[in-house]
């Protein structure tokens, strides 16, 4: 009964997290899901600005914790979609502001009218991330093809088995497939083996995303998009369906393909 | 990991950095999750090795110890050569455990 809470987070920043919150929220308003996002960075607010809503605000989450305005006030409809919904986070407060216990008792205000709340945490593993993760029900580690993110995340992973909320399903965010290729970068198949936690999508790194938070318009709305595409399949798994993992390292050349068979698909996904 | 396209091309001399990239997280992360100091690890290791010579003599330069990880979980894999030296009461006894205990199953050597 009532809404999923799922908590995107990361341990390190600029990864993706509000990217994938922005993204996963208006994806499930498409499949007529009912969708509250909550932007749990407070006073590194952005969630706003990547979804084109920063000049609507004029209550926040702080607002609500401390009875300046009802949690309806704060809700910022979408333009777009009538059931979604964002609580911005405060800028000019500090994480201290909120505590996991508010967290707690907002989203249980909520879900009953809800069918997801989706919140994006701050980066870091200290209250602001403690904050987002306490009324989780589950939890998106996102993460990118990289030495210090992967450690990061392993770290949150950790954090998330010691407080009964793991282990997790990640998000392998800005992947370059000719990368990968080459052997140049992590495939999805070593983070995973060096993680070891199941994964829920593989996005590729696409140049609509800059535009796309240019005009604070999610990629997702852009059809074209492979990130967009890679966004809208997360959130048909989220919401139960097997969807098939996109084929990212697909071969192009004859002697790829030609080694691929010998070897058996080694570079997997 | 390099396929054969790249073996073909001459590409198995250098591994590749994605390779290099997986084997220094999987040593950072063990490193991590066991907060286990390096100097702590290495006096650990030093009294294990202690502790071992008291029974068999050991091929220290040969000596690996050290931390893994495997499906979220942390272990030790120790790799201890015994010596070649002609001390027949300590071969004797090395061998005949040696002997014991590949007679029976053992247990953790599943993926070596």
């Amino acid at each position: 009964m009532g809404a999923r809470v799922i908590t995107i987070t990361s341990g390190k920043g600029g990864v993706g997290k509000t990217t994938a919150t922005a993204n996963l929220g208006i994806a499930l308003a498409r499949m007529n899901k009912r969708v509250v996002l909550i932007d749990a960075d407070i006073g590194l607010r952005n969630l706003d600005v990547v979804m084109g809503l920063e000049n609507r605000i004029v209550y926040d989450l702080v607002d609500v914790v401390e009875g300046r305005c009802h949690l309806r006030q704060a809700m910022i409809k979408h333009k777009q979609f009538q059931d979604l919904f964002l609580i911005p986070a405060a800028q000019t407060r500090d994480k201290t502001a909120v505590s996991p216990a508010d967290m707690i008792q907002l989203t249980d205000k909520i879900r009953s009218e809800f069918d997801f709340i989706i919140i994006d945490s701050p980066a870091g593993i200290e209250r602001g991330f403690r904050n987002a993760v306490a009324p989780a029900d589950e939890v998106l580690i996102v993460t990118n093809p990289e030495v210090s993110a992967v450690r990061d995340a392993d770290r949150i992973i950790g954090l998330l088995e010691a407080n009964n909320k793991g282990p997790g399903k990640l998000i392998l965010n800005r992947v370059k497939p000719d990368m990968v290729r080459k052997g140049d970068m992590l495939s999805a198949a070593d983070v995973t083996d060096i993680l070891a936690i199941k994964l829920i999508g593989v996005v590729p790194e696409d140049p609509t995303v800059i535009p796309a938070s240019n005009s604070g318009v999610p990629v997702i709305l852009n059809e074209n998009s492979r990130a967009g595409l890679a966004f809208r399949n997360i959130a048909r798994r989220l919401n139960g369906e097997n969807v098939p993992f996109m084929q990212l390292t697909e071969e192009t050349g004859f002697f790829q393909k030609l080694a691929r068979k010998i070897t058996g698909g080694s570079n997997g996904h | 990991m390099p396929g054969l396209f790249d073996r073909i091309r001459g590409r198995s001399s250098h591994k590749s950095s994605s390779a290099v990239a997986k084997e220094r997280l999987q040593v950072i992360l063990v490193h991590d999750r066991i907060s286990l100091p390096q100097e702590k690890l290495q006096a650990m290791k030093e009294e294990i090795l202690a502790v071992i010579s008291k029974y068999v003599s050991v091929r220290d330069e040969d000596v690996d110890i050290a931390l893994q990880h495997r499906n979220r979980g942390n272990l030790l894999v120790a790799e201890i050569p015994f010596s070649q030296r002609p001390d027949a009461q300590i071969q004797d006894e090395a061998r005949q455990r040696m002997a014991r205990e590949a007679e029976g199953d053992s247990p953790d050597d599943d993926d070596a």
